[in-house]
């Protein structure tokens, strides 16, 4: 199945909505993805990754409160599923693993 | 004012994302937006922040966060649509000769139909461009002479106008309008003949005709100005700059202060150029009367825009109060102002003196009435063989009703399966009526001047419109017929009382279709003889191989001397008019103390021996150089009678002094009576006078070649040497006679197809009937022949009932179009031919024969089956 791996952006996704904790809905995790990335997180991207992390089963959301600046429209929270926590890991063991066995000097030095 | 913050974001973006956006999605979503939207508004100002908000909505549209739409309501309860569907497209399968009769006939009359639409739809459409024209109006004249019957004109007099402008309140803008400038304009090399009207500086204020040159408040102000059209800019200069340069007409030269965008073609003003109304103000033309008298009505137009909220008859009782006040000084004579909206001028009613294209109602309503009979026809067809074949479907219907079916449901099942197979016909009508409309279009010149029948939307829209009504007539009475069945009774005993309960609504539709089919096709064959009897009517002079020459402003005696030189032409005469073929020219003629309008006509010496007039006293015209003091005149016999001069003695009336037109005359001969006029109007006094230099009239030639086409190419060539710069316009006496009567050729055309669809449509109705009524009496048919039923025998008795139908129908339908004809429109013919029996009877015999064609082969067919195997398979 498709769904075990893990884009670029929806491993980003996933781990600013594990990093957010209790504070993790769409809005918040833009801001939180353009401070740490430095590039501009589209609210339509980040709902339409959201949306899809969701289908996969590796996150879980719930509407929470309204606030007045929403317009009186609730927020919906992301939290990281156990699928989502083994996807993660899971790819940053297979990082990992790559990084143990690039040679010391082959990423020093290049142009 | 309300603070940046509260602005809203765009509230259509809003309504927008809740109408695509999943319920489950959009809360969250509409939140986040706002949240956004909020930011921006601090950060980016309020314009910007909508814009992104917009930007935003229209990027969430995407696969995830759109709605599914619901479930077609297709095979819900409620509606059923779905369930007519199947069942409509099924039963249209099943029964494909009911279908085919059904759809052919559907589609051959719509597209009649379609064409009348279309027709009114242009018509309803013209001059809906200008943007004032719910408030412009013409003002129109009403002349009212003593001892005559009132004339009603679209024109009225100069004086009218300036009235109105300048003493009548309660009126935004005014214009001027004058016909009759004519010519040739000339630039350089260049010569384009043109037709132009006067106007004045307000016509742009009143029309709506954008200006791609020159300003519309100034270009008509000047004398001597001239706004060209695109298309005769273009003929003129060509790609050069049209604005400032000079025309010249005649001798004047005329400076272009504006090009015009072309007029459209749903206009009823039309023209090649404007000229300032001011030049004519300069020049005062004496003709008519004074140029500014109240009673100088012919030329001019004028047409005013009421403010908004502006009262017409506010206007209107103005106008009669100026009407009388300006009649008080004229004797026997009075001439009222009326006001006509712009939007009644082209389909309203009739004027003398229009200024452009014009129709009256009553063409379009019985154009439309006839296209609504033979459409009515094909629906006739539908209700009686649905209802023929009802044996059928009443058991499927009592099943419905069975099983829950509503009478209102049955009610709209079988209107849906009529719409739906009107539907179906209007594709193949649109085809048809594709190919009708060229037809339609080139029948006349004057249809095609009138309207150009250009599909759009609109009238797509109403092609549809239609076929719905058609289809839901058609099936009217069969859907209830239908809805009323007894569920109980049908699938009991099936057989007699549902079957033909309904035959005598049948019957009667059967004899209105073929009373209509044979009044159309009588019609036509009457009118088709009276028509021929029009054009080889012995007017009282020849006109065969005559060739009639307009001078178009050349010389006369130029042209004839160099036509004279060709070996087909005999003799060469000329005059100023064409008679007999509706054009007219009268005058006032005086007699002693009597005094009487006559016609006349000017001629020289060749032209009454050329046509072969015959005289009964006295001679032709003395040759006669110009100008010499005329003398001499014609008359016919209708002269002497209405002026009693001579006794009634021809003889007696020569040399007698009559004054026409200020000039004294002594009739020198006496014709016998001919027809000045077209054959509706009865022979009148007629005079003729002589001239030999007619200019704007015609040369007669008389042709002896039978070479036709080459004798017109050496006629074109002496033409060519006398003038380059206009075409040739020379046709045959007796060509022009039968387009003097092309209106009614035009109208047998019409009336004939019409009468051959509505023909078509009944045969195909009537072999419908045949086949269901001959299959569902066949076990009767097998077990008469078993009795011993002869095969004649049985053929009478199947189609005795049809045939008294039919005879029944021709017993209403001829003397109808008798009395029709007889009584309504030959009375309007002063020299009519009798109708014959052999045009009554000879269409009726046309259709009784197809129709028992029809009959005959079905019931031949059906007392010809193997009896055994019917009654055994039974």
């Amino acid at each position: 199945m498709k769904g075990t791996n893990l884009g670029e952006f929806e491993e980003l996704v996933l781990l600013t909505i594990a990093s957010l904790v209790n504070e993790a809905y769409s809005v918040a995790i833009g801001d939180e993805l353009e401070k740490h990335t430095g590039r501009a997180a589209k609210l339509g991207v980040v709902h339409a990754v959201l949306n899809r992390l969701e289908e996969k089963g590796l996150v879980i959301s719930s509407l929470g409160e309204a606030t007045r600046i929403r317009g009186g429209k609730r927020k919906r929270y992301y939290s990281v599923t156990h699928a989502g926590k083994v996807a993660i890991t899971k790819a940053k063991e297979v990082r990992d693993g790559l990084w143990r066995i690039i040679p010391g000097f082959n990423l020093e030095g290049s142009t | 004012m309300k603070t940046p913050d509260d602005l809203p974001p765009p509230r259509w973006a809003q309504r927008l994302l809740r109408g695509y956006c999943r319920p489950d999605l959009l809360e969250d979503l509409e939140g986040d937006l706002n949240e956004y939207y909020a930011r921006n508004l601090k950060a980016k100002g309020a314009k910007r922040a909508r814009l992104i908000y917009i930007l935003d909505v229209l990027k969430f549209f995407r696969l995830y966060t759109v709605r599914k739409p619901p479930p077609v309501p297709f095979f819900s309860p409620r509606t059923m649509i779905g369930s007519y569907f199947k069942t409509s497209t099924r039963s249209i399968w099943r029964n494909k000769l009911f279908s085919a009769i059904n759809i052919i006939g559907l589609a051959v009359s719509m597209s009649v139909g379609l064409l009348v639409v279309a027709f009114l739809s242009d018509l309803l459409s013209y001059d809906h461009f200008h943007r004032k024209k719910a408030r412009i109006y013409r003002v129109i004249t009403t002349d009212q002479r003593l001892d005559q019957s009132a004339m009603e004109l679209a024109c009225t007099s100069v004086k009218a106008g300036q009235v109105i402008q300048e003493n009548i309140p309660g009126v935004e803008a005014l214009t001027l309008l004058r016909r009759g400038f004519g010519g040739d304009a000339k630039v350089g090399e260049r010569t384009l003949p043109t037709e132009a009207l006067w106007a004045d500086e307000s016509f742009f204020k009143v029309f709506t005709f954008p200006l791609l040159q020159g300003d519309p408040a100034t270009a008509l102000k000047a004398p001597y100005s001239l706004v060209l059209t695109e298309k005769s800019a273009k003929k003129l200069f060509g790609e050069a700059d049209a604005l400032g340069k000079s025309v010249q007409f005649d001798t004047l030269n005329y400076v272009v202060t504006g090009v015009m965008k072309n007029i459209p073609p749903l206009s009823h003003l039309r023209f090649e150029a404007l000229v300032s109304f001011s030049t004519v103000e300069l020049q005062k033309p004496t003709t008519d009367g004074g140029f500014l008298s109240w009673e100088s009505i012919y030329m001019t137009y004028v047409y005013l825009v009421l403010p908004e909220r502006g009262n017409p008859q506010t206007l209107q009782a103005n106008l009669h109060q100026l009407s009388a006040r300006e009649n008080a000084r004229l004797t026997n004579r009075k001439i009222f102002l009326s006001l006509q909206p712009l939007q009644e001028i082209t389909l309203g009613k009739h004027l003398g003196n229009q200024i452009g294209p014009t129709l009256n109602w009553l063409t379009v309503w019985v154009l439309g009435g006839l296209a609504l009979v033979v459409i009515l026809s094909a629906c006739f067809n539908y209700t009686n063989l649905s209802i023929a074949r009802s044996l059928r479907r009443s058991r499927e219907v009592g099943m419905r009703k069975v099983v829950g079916a509503l009478k209102r449901q049955v009610l709209e099942q079988f209107t849906f399966e009529s719409v739906l197979i009107s539907l179906l016909s209007l594709v193949f009508s649109f085809l048809l009526f594709l190919f009708l409309r060229t037809e339609f279009l080139s029948l006349n010149p004057f249809i095609a001047d009138l309207v150009s029948l250009n599909l759009s939307p609109r009238l797509v829209l109403c092609f549809v419109a239609l076929a719905v009504v058609v289809g839901i007539v058609a099936g009217f009475l069969p859907a209830l017929f239908f809805s009323r069945i007894q569920a109980i009774q049908v699938l009991k005993d099936v057989s007699r009382r549902q079957l033909f309960r309904h035959v005598n609504v049948r019957k009667a539709l059967v004899v209105v279709q073929y009373t209509f089919s044979l009044i159309f096709i009588t019609a036509t064959l009457i009118g088709y003889d009276q028509y021929r009897n029009f054009l080889t009517f012995n007017l009282g002079f020849t006109t065969e191989n005559v060739l009639n020459i307009k001078l178009q402003g050349n010389k006369g005696d130029v042209l004839m001397k160099e036509l004279s030189a060709l070996p087909a032409v005999s003799g060469i005469s000329q005059s100023r008019i064409v008679t007999s073929v509706g054009s007219l020219y009268g005058t006032q003629m005086k007699y002693k103390n009597d005094s009487a309008g006559v016609w006349l006509n000017f001629v020289d010496e060749h032209y009454l021996p050329l046509h072969h007039h015959q005289f009964i006293a006295g001679k032709n015209f003395r040759p006669r150089p110009q100008p010499g003091e005329e003398s001499e005149v014609i008359v016919n016999q209708q002269v002497l009678k209405r002026f009693n001069i001579g006794q009634k003695n021809p003889n007696g009336a020569l040399g007698e002094i009559v004054t026409v037109e200020g000039k004294k005359l002594a009739i020198v001969g006496v014709l016998k009576d001919f027809h000045y006029g077209t054959v509706e109007n009865k022979i009148e006094p007629t005079v003729f006078r002589y001239s030999s230099q007619e200019s704007g009239g015609y040369l007669n030639v008389k042709i002896t070649s039978h070479d036709w086409p080459a004798t017109f190419a050496e006629v074109e060539k002496a033409w060519r040497k006398v003038d380059r710069v206009h075409a040739l316009d020379a046709t045959l006496y007796d060509d022009q006679i039968e387009q003097a009567y092309n209106q009614f050729s035009v109208m047998l055309k019409v009336i004939g197809f019409l009468g051959f669809l509505a023909v078509c449509i009944a045969s195909l109705g009537l072999f419908g009937m045949v086949v269901y009524t001959t299959e569902t009496r066949l076990k009767e048919i097998s077990i008469r022949k078993v009795l011993g039923a002869g095969e004649a025998e049985l053929v009478y008795l199947m189609s005795k009932g049809l045939l008294f139908l039919l005879a029944l129908s021709a017993l209403v339908a001829l003397p109808a179009t008798y009395f029709f004809f007889d009584r309504v429109v030959l009375v309007n013919f002063a020299y009519r031919h009798p109708i014959g029996w052999g045009e009554l009877l000879t269409g009726a015999l046309l259709v009784m024969g197809l129709a028992f064609l029809l009959i005959g082969s079905q019931t031949w067919k059906v007392a010809r089956s193997n009896s055994a195997k019917v009654l055994r398979s039974e």
